[in-house]
């Protein structure tokens, strides 16, 4: 199968796989705290998140700091497995090419 | 396409790396907090040095006195120390635009600062008891075993300065009288000798 096909869509965005990047290596991340490591605004990343949440790659738990709301987000089975078989497509379409 | 698989790839990585790692820990943290351990230990020699020449034996000998003073310079290393180290971490995630504070700090914080604090309650008891000799030996163990725990999430590297400092506690076990040589070796020397080798290895230009 040509690898590129295997290549999942919903990473082709910088922000998503981004997202997927960091949510993989802890356990959960809060909002703010992907804004701050990504670097966009409040909207922009709500509004990949919900993409990701969409798919079924990661989970939502909203919980308040005070009064203040704080979503923090973590990644499901299905969205390590999503991720993992794109690094693998990632990793022969590198090997292809040398 | 081959060029964007690639940097995909170093993106991925780059992420990783930054959202579980502390990574803005400057070298200069650690030659500044050594050169204040060695300024601190020139400082408690001197202190202990007079006391023996002086005091000792005579009506005004006071070893309370002596142990006030050394707990003052021992506090105010650790205070200059840390904030040093503060500067020049808060310096270097500026100028690379990291935020300082996110959950790879405070894991980091987390998993020194929890040895360190049951280290510290430790030797407070020791000096309670009077186990003096022992204070040197048990401070730099509990400090390397903080580092070597701290290591997972900042530059691995920090684990090797924290093997020095528990071997350099294990020789003050055995030879407590050279407490503060070995006190001005691992806070002091190991500090500066890492810190310039991480300085030059990740922040030369």
């Amino acid at each position: 199968m040509n690898p590129i096909e295997q290549l999942n869509k919903v990473f082709d965005s910088r922000i998503r796989l981004g997202i997927m990047s960091s949510l993989l290596v802890n356990e959960k991340v809060s909002f703010n705290e992907l804004k701050e490591l990504i670097g966009v605004t409040d909207g922009n990343l709500a509004s990949h998140l919900k993409t990701l949440e969409d798919n079924g790659f990661l989970k939502v738990q909203k919980g308040f700091i005070g009064r203040k709301t704080n979503t923090s987000y973590s990644v499901t089975k299905a969205g390590e497995k999503a991720f993992k078989q794109h690094l693998d497509a990632l990793e022969k379409m590198i090997r292809s090419l040398q | 396409m081959e060029t964007s698989s690639f940097h995909d790839l170093r993106e991925i990585r780059q992420m990783m790396e930054k959202s579980s790692r502390f990574i803005s820990l400057s070298g200069w943290s650690g030659v500044a907090a050594g050169c204040s351990a060695l300024a601190g230990a020139f400082v408690a020699n001197g202190y202990i040095k007079s006391y023996y020449k002086h005091a000792y034996g005579s009506s005004a000998a006071c070893p309370a006195c002596l142990k006030q003073d050394l707990l003052v310079v021992a506090a105010l290393v650790f205070i200059s120390a840390l904030a040093l180290a503060f500067i020049f971490t808060y310096a270097r995630s500026k100028k690379e635009g990291v935020a300082i504070w996110g959950p790879s700090a405070r894991k980091l914080m987390w998993s020194t600062m929890l040895p360190m604090v049951v280290g510290g309650i430790f030797i407070l008891r020791l000096m309670d008891l009077q186990y003096y000799s022992l204070v040197a030996a048990c401070s730099l163990l509990f400090y390397g075993l903080a580092l070597i725990n701290g290591s997972k999430y900042t530059v691995g590297e920090i684990r090797f300065l924290g093997y020095g400092q528990v071997l350099t506690g294990l020789f003050c076990l055995w030879f407590p009288t050279n407490g503060l040589v070995g006190w001005a070796f691992g806070f002091g020397i190991l500090h500066i000798v890492y810190g310039f080798t991480m300085w030059w290895k990740y922040e030369r230009k």
